[in-house]
């Protein structure tokens, strides 16, 4: 089988990762990059845990070939923080109870992420409705909720949070 | 579960991508947005051993709206659709239908081509295309041809595409002042696929009757159908809610509908009347200006 290197930016850093072309992004990040954050729940995209961010959307990182993300701008989960401090998002998951054994957190904080930089307005609703696409199988999503909501105000339209 | 041994090659232009089809026969498949092939893939429900990446691939992205209709590209997105200010006048019914279509992050990357090519029977965008008598425009090693979204579906996961061939774009006829319309579908969590699920459009002539009633079902059978005999029931009459419960329950009275672990056949004809009559109802209520 063929290894070739591929370029990313991942979390800010340019990366040259040396990758066969049947592995997924997910397990690229995880074995070669090392960044086991982003986690593998299902492998066919109906968990929502591998969720990263490419260029500026969320996207399940097991349903992609870590060749076809050449060139492209990655966040994880480990690139939300800033330097050692958790972002908005994060502190108030934090606050709200919004994780228990945290294998689901990962995906929700970069969807959740790259929803409120598109959409710091979003209400409720649109929130569960996003939400829908990451499977939590401890919370019951009620602090997941009230955690996002918390954190919109640190997003507004255009900036980053 | 990993992937097979794959090559990833990415042509472009469109001939590129024919050439390569041609070249490398079965062992080949297109790639669009992955959100159904890779699933395939990993469950070893398709198999193939090079992938044709379709980004590349100039002039396929673009939604066009004229006089004529909807043009979508075979590589718009999801995520396009419902981003587009357009089409919720020119299109309403698509603007409705891509709402219920998987999550936030899987219409970040599926796409329209890759929808028709799957062929789900329980996917929205094969049911509107045939419920809206939309037209596929194909490319081949031969040149284009086109061919209406009812002879394109045939089987659960099997279309008229030949192997060689790419879908170039879904064109939908245009859609008039004051037509009404309605959108119903069911599935046990947001995103899923559907159990059931309806589709419903039609015109009114200055007697306010019904003129060219649509009705679209899918979830039901093997691929996505018209209930003829529900429109013929509409036809001519007024709306209202008695014409409406009669054309739903006889309309899915010899339908052929499937059984799964979800759904018997009773319960999902039964449904299907439920969310007929619904989309009607609904239809009536809603009219585009
Ligand atoms: C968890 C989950 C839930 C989902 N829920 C729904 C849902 O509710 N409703 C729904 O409709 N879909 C659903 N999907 C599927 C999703 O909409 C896919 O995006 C879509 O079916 C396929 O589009 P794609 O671009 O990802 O195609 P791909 O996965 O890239 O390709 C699918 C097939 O089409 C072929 N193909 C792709 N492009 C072309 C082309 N231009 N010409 C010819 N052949 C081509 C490929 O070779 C492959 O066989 C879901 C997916 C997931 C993972
Ligand atoms: S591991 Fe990717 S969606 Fe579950
Ligand atoms: S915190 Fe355990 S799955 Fe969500």
């Amino acid at each position: 089988m063929t290894s070739a290197p591929i370029t990313v930016t991942i979390n800010g850093a340019r990366k040259t990762l040396n990758v066969s072309s049947r592995i997924t992004l997910a397990d690229a990040l995880r074995d070669v990059a090392r960044l086991t954050g982003t986690h593998v729940g299902c492998e066919h995209g109906v968990c929502g845990a591998c969720t990263v961010i490419i260029d500026g959307l969320a996207v399940r990182s097991c349903l992609m070939l870590a060749v076809q993300a050449a060139g492209s701008e990655i966040t994880t989960v480990e690139g939300l923080a800033n330097k050692g401090e958790f972002s908005a998002l994060q502190a108030s998951f934090r606050k709200h109870h919004a994780v228990q054994c945290g294998f689901c957190t990962p995906g929700i904080l970069t969807t959740m992420h790259a929803l409120l930089r598109e959409e710091p307005d979003a209400d409720e609703e649109r929130i569960r409705d996003v939400l829908s696409g990451n499977i939590c199988r401890c919370t019951g999503y009620v602090q997941i909720v009230e955690a996002v909501m918390e954190a919109r105000a640190s997003y507004s339209r255009g900036s980053a949070a | 579960m990993k992937f097979p041994p794959l090559r990833y090659l990415t042509p472009q232009s469109l001939d590129e991508a024919i050439a390569l089809l041609e070249q490398h026969g079965a062992d080949a498949k297109l790639l669009s947005g992955g959100q159904s092939l890779m699933p395939m893939l990993a469950f070893r429900l398709a198999s193939c051993s090079i992938l044709i990446d379709l980004k590349f691939v100039p002039g396929l992205d673009r939604i066009t709206v004229t006089d004529r209709g909807v043009e979508l590209g075979s590589r718009v997105r999801w995520r396009d659709i419902e981003h587009d200010v357009r089409l919720p006048t020119v299109q309403p019914l698509l603007s409705m239908a891509v709402k219920h279509i998987a999550h936030y992050a899987i219409r970040n990357r599926g796409t329209v081509g890759g929808s028709l090519a799957h062929g789900d029977p329980a996917s929205e965008l094969p049911a509107l295309a045939v419920a809206c008598g939309a037209t596929i425009a194909i490319a081949g090693p031969n040149g284009r041809r086109s061919l209406p979204a009812e002879e394109f579906f045939l089987f659960p996961l099997i279309t008229a595409l030949e192997p060689n061939e790419v879908i170039v774009s879904l064109h939908f006829p245009p859609w008039p002042k004051a037509r009404s319309f309605g959108f119903q579908e069911f599935s046990r969590r947001r995103g899923d696929f559907a159990m059931a699920g309806a589709i419903v459009f039609f015109d009114q002539d200055k007697d306010q009757n019904i003129c060219s009633p649509h009705i679209g079902a899918f979830g039901i059978a093997d691929t996505p159908l018209r209930l003829g005999e529900a429109e013929k029931f509409l036809l001519g009459n007024r709306a209202g809610s008695r014409i409406f419960e009669e054309a739903a329950a006889h309309g899915v009275r010899n339908v052929d509908v499937r059984a799964d672990i979800h759904a018997d056949s009773d319960y999902r004809r039964a449904l299907l009347a439920t969310l007929v009559n619904r989309a009607l109802v609904e239809a009536a209520q809603r009219t585009s200006p």
